[in-house]
């Protein structure tokens, strides 16, 4: 009777172990290996490294095989990991405008200097399912004009702040806050902001910077640039004094310009909304730089009326680890308080009982 | 009594003493010495991502863990029960990575984990609790905004938390919260004492076990240090009340402790056991052997 309700330990390994059997089905089919999941689902990785916070590829495509294929799983897997790495350094700002780009996009300009490069992408493809790839065989890549090299592609928007048309984004010297070291307060900073940002949920980011195009804190959006390509990762280690370069990382930036804002005082001014993810993730960095945008409502003195734009809802709601962490925990037993909840409703019902038997 | 002592497990080398790394359990330290200070006061800490899901007792398990010295002996509970699958599961996680030896005992234990409940056997003075809270703020449901709420606390306004209860008397009759029922620690901050039953609360008064409360997803502790004042709200006319059955426990007969509803039927005939099993078991073995 007593044991029906309570788990046990037996309860939990034969539970591990089922989800092993799961995760690895038929096995009469060859056992997917980490180093396919990082070549050929490429995007699952890019995901999974920028919400997990982590850059490295291996370690995400062996999250995502560990997790079956749940992106969100494989995310806190990857988080897990990370807090227990120590840290030696914080490299210096990566320079986006030297990145050995594989896409580059303006809505706002046909032309700019460097061009535009379509890349490999979706838009444009028709979505009809491709039979082909049904059965194996090789694909032909494309054709390559031999000799062909990249012109430098200044940013598109700061050919605006030339002019003076876009607001200026100055820097400070102040130390980089880490939001994973330091617990959030309000009202934060920018930094930190971009930080949270960073790390939230696609989907739910996607879904805010949609409801800012639907009205919700409206702020008209164009894609001033998005960029996407391999960039060098700096660092200056204190005993050298000088910068070492330790790498390169694939990254997708994407700068919106925004309405412009002007007052008695300035002239009128485009603004700006800023997203940067790890690899190939141009959907979460659009959707991070309308939610930043949508989220300087208050140093831009615009109104604050619509979700989008309330730093703690967005900031407190927007983390998948967490957010999928505390509704799972529903499944966990809550009869102590369901039980006072009964007891209160019974006593709550009782003099209205009573009356309709008198 | 006599008093067993319990196997100790070995401990995986992988992983720091007690998994977190030294300095995180420092800052961890750090803030429970400013909690205990400031009895009731939500103190904001760097948390950090541990590998149970948010939700499942991070914060918890963190403050456990900065406080696991080699030689205490751990009890996790949830819902009063060693046996529940997530205290199973904490249980383990410490009995891994600190090699610390493990109760279900409620009097041979040094630190108590617990979730939504506090163990019906008196706790001691060498004893510390870690309470699960998964909303730390009290106001929350009245107040959204952290912003705001922490304004509240520091201006000891605390007029909507009464209003509130007010209101459920207005309506109800009685005050309408069953569990996680808000008090006054040390008459200054209004505290949250985690989400045990109200039945719970008269507990945290004058206890003589020092209370360690962690929230690891809304990254904030606090803590009620031993022999501290702690009062349910209530009004003058509307006294705090606890929970009563008109049944006893259907497996020890005790008539004082927190009882679970069981259904044991299609036609819903219920009986009803002790939430604290330890607790049940204690007093049933005393039965046999008066018998």
């Amino acid at each position: 009777m007593y044991v029906a309700v309570k788990g046990g330990e037996q309860a939990i390994d034969n539970a591990h172990r089922l989800l092993a059997k799961k995760r690895r089905g038929d096995t009469s089919i060859a056992e997917l290996a980490v180093e396919q999941i990082r070549q050929q689902l490429p995007l699952a990785v890019a995901r999974v490294m920028t919400e997990g916070s982590l850059y490295d590829e291996q370690l995400a495509a062996l999250a995502i095989k560990q997790a079956a294929g749940d992106l969100v799983e494989a995310i806190f897997l990857l988080r897990a990991y990370r807090t227990t790495l120590p840290r030696f350094t914080a490299s210096l700002p990566i320079d986006t405008s030297v990145m050995q780009l594989n896409r580059r996009l303006s809505a706002t300009f046909k032309d700019v200097p460097g061009g535009q490069l379509l890349g490999p992408t979706f838009d444009y493809t028709h979505r009809l399912l491709d039979f082909a790839l049904l059965a194996e065989g090789e694909y032909p890549g494309p054709q390559v004009e031999e000799g062909a090299s990249l012109e430098p592609c200044p940013r598109v928007l700061g050919l605006l702040a030339k002019e003076g048309l876009i607001k200026n984004e100055t820097g400070n010297d102040l130390a980089v806050p880490d939001i994973t070291r330091d617990p959030l307060e309000f009202p934060s900073n920018r930094a930190q902001r971009l930080q949270a940002l960073a790390r939230g949920d696609e989907g739910f980011l996607l879904a805010l910077g949609y409801s800012t195009q639907r009205g919700y804190g409206r702020n008209h959006p164009f894609a001033g640039e998005i960029r996407i390509g391999e960039v060098e990762v700096w660092i200056e280690p204190q005993e050298l004094g000088f910068p070492i370069a330790i790498g390169s990382i694939e990254v997708t930036e994407c700068e919106m310009v925004n309405q412009f804002v002007g007052s008695g005082k300035e002239l009128p001014q485009f603004t700006r909304g800023y997203g940067l993810a790890f690899g190939h993730a141009e959907r979460k960095a659009m959707g991070m730089a309308l939610v930043d945008r949508s989220l300087r409502a208050e140093e831009f003195n615009e109104e604050i009326e619509s979700p989008a734009q309330q730093e703690e809802f967005v900031l407190s709601h927007c983390d998948n680890v967490e957010a999928a962490g505390f509704v799972s925990h529903l499944k966990l037993p809550h009869y102590v308080d369901f039980q006072s909840e009964l007891e209160l409703v019974r006593k709550m019902r009782k003099p209205v009982a009573q009356e309709k038997n008198q | 009594m006599t008093r067993v002592t319990p196997v100790r497990p070995e401990r995986d080398e992988a992983y720091n003493f007690a998994y977190l790394d030294e300095q995180t359990k420092r800052m961890i330290r750090r803030g429970l010495l400013k909690a205990v200070a400031i009895p009731g006061y939500q103190v904001p800490f760097g948390g950090r991502e541990m590998p149970l899901p948010y939700g499942w007792g991070t914060g918890g398990m963190q403050m456990t863990a900065a406080i696991l010295a080699d030689d205490d002996v751990l009890k996790v509970i949830d819902q009063g029960a060693d046996d529940t699958t997530n205290a199973v599961s904490i249980r383990r996680f410490f009995a891994r990575t600190a090699g610390i030896a493990t109760t279900e005992r409620t009097p041979e234990a040094t630190v108590i984990q617990t979730r939504h409940r506090i163990p019906e056997t008196p706790l001691h003075a060498d004893q510390i609790m870690v309470y699960q809270v998964p909303i730390p703020e009290p106001l929350r449901f009245i107040e959204p905004s952290e912003t705001e709420t922490r304004t509240m606390h520091a201006l000891n306004d605390y007029g909507v938390m009464h209003v509130k209860l007010y209101e459920d008397i207005a309506t109800f009759g009685h005050i309408a919260t069953s569990y996680a029922y808000p008090v006054m620690v040390d008459e200054r901050y209004v505290m949250d004492p985690s989400p045990i039953p109200k039945f719970d609360n008269p507990k945290l008064d004058i206890s003589p076990a020092l209370m360690l409360f962690g929230a690891g997803r809304e990254k904030r502790l606090y803590a009620v240090p031993p022999y501290t004042k702690v009062v349910s709200l209530d009004f003058e006319d509307h006294p705090f009340e606890i929970q009563k059955w008109e049944q006893c426990c259907a497996i020890c007969g005790s008539r004082d402790s927190y009882l679970d509803e069981l259904i044991l039927d299609d036609a819903g005939t219920q009986s009803f056991v002790c939430s604290d099993t330890d607790y049940c078991a204690q007093l049933s073995s005393q039965q046999e052997a008066g018998q």
